[in-house]
């Protein structure tokens, strides 16, 4: 009735000097609506408990299972099991630093980009009087920031890309969108002079090959391949301005 | 050993915890997060709904005020929760949604002139004030009277926690990932931090601090079906447990969600009923107007969970090879609005479940959902039994839900709370009596042992397995502890879990390597778990009454005369303890605003306590005077149950709304 599935499952634990990468193979039956978070937990449960994998909300939400799926960067959590081939390769997200078996610390990375990128707003007043009527903002306004900040940092959109497998430093389509998110953002006093500071070099905007394998991964479908082309072309014409002109805008 | 220092040291980086974080740098104390995971990860990014405060800019919200907000908390907290916390949590809501509005939030924003709703199963068509234009739009939501849940989309919970974690960022608060707090410091009468454990390397060590914050969020994990995160496994209310000193409150209120989706128990929101949509039968039969003639599928959760469990029993669910459920229908809200306001309610339903929820109906069951109860403490958030231990959250029970909370009031909870207590701790920082000095000592003792006990778990040969013990115990409390509960089956439920708690006292261990071990940390967590499933059994088992989700088949009248009371729980400090010892502590009916009565749906009958009849008629006496003086609604809150003193002076002070400019109300 229902068919089996194998699991390849790169492991390895750096934290033990005995331990090797290699492939170990699970074998369970599919079953409908069975997702690799069931499947993997089905697997620590019953066939070895030492797997160590990440989820946390298991619907989508929290960005916190990626995984390469047969190469490709993916959320478990919401991949079903009858959409795959009868053998699969899992393996952890590569350019992040590895912790265990499927287990990278993407926090961590995205804590030290989000410092580099001072991903929060900057406001024109710090303190603002919170007993009175808020300020006003478009709703398209609202709704389109919001359409950038669903980002989950899950790490997939710099597993896939080819500039990050080179640099270590590149911020990656995940970077760009934060970016891109505060320029939608009109209570945000920054200028492109200012982003063009954070990201106007290889080790942003101009590292980014436009292969754009980052907006086909992105589980959220973040419009990436059009904001960071915009960006792009922001970042072009800041660098093209006199530098007296980038301060007094 | 390795021990760090803080002033305040903060455990869970949900909302709860990172906005107290940042109230406390603020002010110029040294503060330390801690955090299972990256702290944009925690659970409070999965609220999808909303969060409440009544700003009235919508046509629907208009009239609301603080007033509404907290008559809608209190009935739907079936008179559990405390009306001081109450009063000084709606005051605070407006400015919590503000003040996250200057940080960022991308709140949705009202549009003026006509749009199209669904009310009741009807398309009407609502106006919109051209002066509320971009300002903050709320929804509707069940139990509450106006429209005034603000959100994001329906992603709101994940905009708010990216909001105040980036805060966080800029405050340069050092959040410690991965590191989980396993027991409190303290010497029996002040808490002095907690041992933590790295979660990538094993280490343990101490972080010691003057005010030490739990905000770890609820326990859902503690059920099979739930639409809490795996994480959510209540370790934060363990820590207060295990010392033995400091009582949890309310533990056996749990909310069940009316759609989790079946059979997973991932949630859809309360705004897709809220947007109108409907609860079908096996016959395609929208059943709740039949129940709930008032508020139909807008009840409060504990009431639309039993309605939906009881038209299930009747035969009306639908039979699947998973069991019985029963359909949500938002067909009728249209592809448009399912695309731009329920778009994670799309998203999940294709994933999981493989339908378009604008052609499909989506198969719904109740799911656990919240824990009401948590680490009691004051309105200051201070636990009273605990010098320096706050809580603050889901985590708490301050006690602002009662024994049902209402939905959007959560997440707003968290970020009032988090702008309260974050004062408090504050200001117990600033007082030079709570700058003992750190019993390193003591740390060490705590360290020691803690580290002790890990490694005779690591080493004992036994022969339970953690993970099926887990199940074991979701399978019980799921069982017996659920919807409906009786004597019989409660009594069943804690045996069951005592006999687990003790199996758990032999785990088993395969893979011996201390430090990134999923296995070893699943051991040392079901034992904790199972103390509180336990204390939820017991408490549930004992309160023979029903009241908000704990509803027994045995007792189903609410009693006021005998159960208006709170219970707390302590575990005793003895080994092969498998109960905690229950005490009680009386609500206040002669103190309270809004004196015990019908909801407004659900039962009509309860037993009133002694008291109710003539609190009811001092406020009658009190209103008549105040209304003779000219006094308005303020001055009628002030006379009936002052509050505003048990607010930080910074949070003082009343919410300008578009028919209530502050000009007029200095
Ligand atoms: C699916 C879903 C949807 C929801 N929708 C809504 C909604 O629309 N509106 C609403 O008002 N409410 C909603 N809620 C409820 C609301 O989201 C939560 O109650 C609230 O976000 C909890 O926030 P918190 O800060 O208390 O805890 P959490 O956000 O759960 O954070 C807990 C933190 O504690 C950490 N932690 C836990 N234990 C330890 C430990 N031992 N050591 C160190 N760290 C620890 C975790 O890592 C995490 O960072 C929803 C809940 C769910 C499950």
């Amino acid at each position: 009735m229902s068919r089996p599935i194998t699991l390849q499952i790169l492991r390895y634990n750096p934290q033990n000097a005995a331990s090797r990468p290699r492939l170990q193979s699970y074998t369970l039956d599919k079953a409908d609506g069975m997702t690799l978070f069931i499947a993997l937990n089905e697997i620590r449960e019953h066939q070895d408990a030492t797997l160590q994998f990440d989820f946390v909300c298991r619907a989508g939400i929290c960005g916190s299972c990626a995984m390469m799926v047969n190469g490709r960067p993916r959320l478990a959590c919401r991949t079903l099991v009858n959409e795959l081939p009868d053998t699969v390769v899992l393996a952890p997200l590569p350019f992040f630093e590895l912790i265990g078996d499927l287990s990278v610390n993407t926090g961590k990375w995205m804590r030290g980009m989000s410092e580099r990128l001072q991903t929060w707003l900057h406001a024109r007043e710090e303190l603002p009087d919170l007993r009175r009527i808020e300020e006003k903002m478009e709703p398209e306004e609202a709704e389109a920031v919001y359409e950038m900040d669903r980002c989950i940092e899950c790490g997939c959109c710099v597993a896939a890309c080819g500039t990050a497998q080179m640099r270590q430093d590149f911020v990656g389509a995940v970077g760009f969108g934060k970016i891109a998110r505060f320029r939608l953002d009109p209570r945000d006093t920054r200028t492109d002079g200012d982003y063009y500071e954070l990201i106007g070099d290889d080790s942003g905007v101009f590292g980014c090959m436009s292969l754009l394998a980052c907006h086909d991964v992105c589980p959220k479908s973040l419009p990436l391949q059009t904001q960071i082309a915009f960006l792009r072309r922001k970042m072009v014409s800041q660098a093209l301005q006199p530098a007296v002109a980038q301060t007094a805008n | 050993m390795k021990t760090l220092m803080t002033d305040v040291l903060v455990v869970g980086g949900g909302l709860a915890g990172l906005r107290a974080a940042i109230g406390a740098k603020r002010r110029g104390h040294r503060v330390l997060a801690l955090s299972l995971v990256p702290p944009k990860r925690s659970h409070s990014a999965a609220a999808q709904g909303g969060m409440q405060a009544s700003l009235a800019n919508v046509i629907r919200g208009q009239g609301d005020c603080e007033d509404v907000h907290f008559e809608d908390t209190v009935r739907g907290s079936d008179w559990g929760a405390d009306q001081i916390v109450a009063r000084m949590f709606v005051n605070t809501a407006p400015k919590a949604v503000r003040e996250l509005a200057a940080w960022g939030t991308p709140w949705s924003r009202v549009r003026r002139g006509d749009h199209n709703v669904v009310i009741n199963g009807e398309k009407v068509t609502l106006t919109e004030r051209t002066e509320a234009h971009g300002l903050i739009a709320q929804r509707d939501f069940g139990g509450t009277k106006k429209w005034r849940t603000c959100h994001v989309s329906d992603g709101t919970g994940h905009a708010m926690l990216f909001t105040v974690s980036d805060q966080v960022i800029k405050h340069e608060i050092e959040v410690l990932e991965r590191t989980e707090a396993l027991a409190l410091i303290h010497d029996g009468e002040r808490c002095y931090g907690a041992v933590v454990r790295d979660l990538i390397s094993g280490e343990i060590f101490a972080c010691m601090a003057k005010a030490t914050l739990i905000a770890t969020g609820g326990a859902g994990r503690l059920y099979r079906v739930t639409t809490n995160a795996v994480i959510c496994e209540g370790m934060g209310h363990a820590l207060a447990l295990e010392t033995g000193i400091a009582p949890l409150g309310n533990m056996e209120a749990v909310q069940f969600h009316p759609t989790g989706i079946f059979p997973a128990g991932i949630l859809v929101t309360e705004g897709c009923r809220g947007d109108g949509g409907l609860l079908r039968d096996v016959d395609g039969h929208r059943f709740m107007p039949d129940y709930e003639p008032e508020k139909k599928e807008l009840a409060s959760r504990d009431v639309v969970s039993r309605r939906m469990e009881e038209h299930i029993r009747k035969g009306k669910g639908i039979p699947s090879r998973f069991g019985e459920h029963l359909w949500l229908d938002i067909t009728l809200l249209g592809k448009h609005h399912i695309e731009h306001n329920l778009r994670e309610v799309k998203e999940i339903c294709e994933t999981f479940l493989g339908i378009d929820p604008a052609r499909h109906w989506i198969p719904v069951r109740p799911a656990q959902h919240y824990t009401m109860g948590g680490v009691r403490t004051n309105p200051t958030g201070q636990s009273p039994w605990l010098t320096g231990l706050f809580a603050a959250g889901e985590a708490a029970c301050w006690d602002l839900h009662g024994f049902n909370r209402l939905g959007g009031n959560s997440v707003a909870e968290t970020v009032v709370a988090g702008m309260i207590v974050g004062e408090f701790m504050a200001d117990f920082c600033d007082d030079s009596a709570n700058t003992v000095a750190q019993p390193i000592k003591l740390a060490e003792e705590f360290v020691q042992r803690e580290s002790a006990a890990l490694n005779t778990l690591l080493h004992h040969p036994g022969k339970e397995n953690a993970f099926r013990l887990c199940t074991e115990m979701q399978e019980v409390m799921t069982r017996c502890v659920g919807i409906f509960r009786s004597h019989d089956d409660l009594q069943e439920g804690v045996s069951q879990l005592q006999r687990l708690l003790q199996k758990s006292r032999d785990i088993g261990i395969s893979g011996k390597h201390s430090g990134s071990n999923p296995e070893l940390v699943a051991a040392y967590r079901v034992r904790r778990m199972l103390k509180l499933a336990v204390t939820i059994a017991h408490g549930a088992l004992q309160r023979t009454e029903s009241r908000g989700a704990h509803f027994r088949e045995d007792f189903p009248q609410r009693n006021d005369e005998a159960w208006l009371k709170r219970t707390l729980a302590f575990w005793p400090d003895d080994r092969d303890a498998t109960l905690p010892r229950l005490e009680y502590e009386p609500l206040d009916v002669k103190r309270m605003e809004l004196p015990p009565g019908w909801r407004g749906y659900g039962a009509k009958d309860y037993i009133n306590h002694p008291d109710t009849p003539a609190r009811q008629s001092e406020i009658e006496r009190v209103r008549n005077r105040v209304q003779t003086e000219g006094g308005d609604r303020f001055a009628l809150q002030e006379a009936l149950m002052p509050y505003a003193d048990h607010l930080p002076e910074s949070l003082r002070g009343r919410n300008e709304r578009l028919d209530e400019p502050l000009e007029n109300n200095p």
